[in-house]
């Protein structure tokens, strides 16, 4: 396995600082990207719920565009389009907007659903109290639908941080671009891609179980019935 | 601005684009089918209890999802003596048939045990029962999911471009830096991402129609 010699490994650890700047670079953007994509999933997913048809629709037009066209074009767009009006982002900045959008239209569809399994009748229960629709969503609803949407939410924050790779594609500096670019100039791929995979391993594997066991306990306690997907 | 536009539309650059149509519905028409046979064998392997198999299936799921699909495009293209768009298509393939396989265990766990007792009380060996009782069952609580999967397929082909394959995306970048203006910009983008759209839209109506097909199974 020449691919795999040693002293192509200790080439890498010698110059491990690179991969550990691209680790941060991609925890800050990951981290970023994951609270726009609460911020417009939550905001979309009760609009998806709301009784306005007009907040429905552009809610359904949010995620059908996004879900259905890639990360990648989506991406690109941003990358290509700002400077036609004379908007100079830092590329990570384009990957927290991207990612954000993107992974938001996801976020939007678990919140919905999360929305969608606390009975109906708890609405109409604080509505005739004399709480507002958003009072009643903030104060009854979504305390509730939290515990529901935590597993499902969990699992687009790993999908979110394996898809921060995609900095790598506009030299945003991320872990995958630091890797890449390093075995790009020394030719020791092997060992760089098998660190890397292991870094995103030991990230995203605990999450993934994580979420799966929360995902066991909300079935559990909500009497099997398995809701947000 | 209808003469910018008009020159996109020149045949040269239609076919320019059209080819990498081509080459993004070659990658998902065989990372669609690959993964789907050997995300069904993983999931039936983690399913079965079998000791062996079942921890080799977990493993190979469990590595695979937590990786990003560019490591593995990056790592396949630098380590297998394959032509980019095969050695994409490969690492497509065997990251998705991960997720097929979770799919297609969940779609197994969600029939009911009952089915087993009956179906080897009355004869039937382990194989039997799962091809020909639970297998299909299964299949059609698997539909939803698989299609949400597959579009995620021909979504995921643009990453391709990361090992030089000019797929849709690569290619509309190309013509990108050949025409640049704003409205040519957003006429080049706009075609690309409606041509995903119309994939994706196809391919989930295909799954509707697939789960309805099938729905006399559960009733």
């Amino acid at each position: 396995m020449d691919r795999f010699a040693a002293f192509k490994w200790q080439a890498l650890f010698r110059d491990w600082h690179i991969l550990l700047e691209g680790l941060g670079r991609t925890a800050s953007t990951a981290g970023l990207a994951l609270l726009l994509a609460l911020a417009l999933g939550v905001l979309f997913g009760v609009l998806a719920t709301a009784p306005w048809r007009s907040g429905r629709a552009v809610s359904r037009l949010y995620v059908n565009l996004i879900q259905n066209t890639p990360l990648v074009t989506q991406v690109f767009f941003l990358y290509y389009l700002l400077p036609h009006f004379d908007i100079m982002l830092p590329t990570p900045v384009v990957g927290v907007l991207g990612l954000g959008v993107y992974h938001g239209a996801y976020v939007t569809e678990v919140v919905r659903a999360g929305i969608q399994a606390i009975h109906r009748g708890q609405l109409e229960a604080a509505l005739s109290q004399g709480f507002s629709y958003v009072q009643a969503m903030r104060y009854v609803i979504l305390p509730q639908a939290a515990q529901i949407v935590l597993p499902p939410m969990t699992n687009q924050a790993v999908a979110l941080i394996k898809n921060s790779s995609i900095l790598a594609m506009i030299s945003g500096g991320d872990l995958m671009f630091q890797a890449d670019s390093w075995s790009a100039s020394t030719g020791y791929y092997g060992p760089a891609y098998l660190t890397v995979w292991a870094i995103y391993f030991a990230i995203c594997f605990p999450l993934a179980q994580l979420a799966r066991r929360w995902e066991e306990r909300v079935r559990l306690s909500r009497g099997g019935e398995v809701t947000a997907a | 601005m209808m003469e910018e536009l008009a020159v996109l539309a020149q045949w040269h650059n239609v076919r320019f684009m059209a080819e990498g149509l081509l080459i993004t519905l070659r990658i998902s028409f065989f990372t669609i089918v690959f993964s789907f046979i050997l995300g069904t064998l993983l999931g039936v392997m983690r399913y079965s209890g079998h000791r062996l198999l079942a921890s080799l299936a977990a493993v190979y799921i469990e590595s695979f999802r937590a990786s990003p699909l560019i490591l593995l495009i990056l790592l396949f293209r630098f380590t297998m003596p394959l032509k980019p768009v095969n050695s994409g298509t490969l690492a497509m393939t065997l990251f998705t048939a991960a997720i097929v396989g979770e799919i297609v265990r969940g779609g197994l766990n969600s029939v009911d045990k009952g089915q087993w007792e009956a179906a080897r009380s009355q004869g039937f060996t382990w194989w039997q029962t799962m091809r020909h009782i639970v297998l299909p069952q299964a299949l059609r609580k698997m539909i939803p999911p698989l299609t949400g999967q597959f579009i995620t397929v021909v979504k995921d082909t643009s990453y391709v471009w990361v090992v030089g394959v000019q797929e849709l995306t690569g290619k509309g970048v190309i013509i990108l830096g050949q025409h640049g203006s704003t409205v040519q910009f957003f006429a080049i983008f706009g075609m690309i991402g409606l041509i995903y759209y119309i994939l994706c839209l196809g391919l989930n109506r295909l799954g509707l129609w697939q789960e309805r097909r099938m729905s006399w199974l559960t009733m």
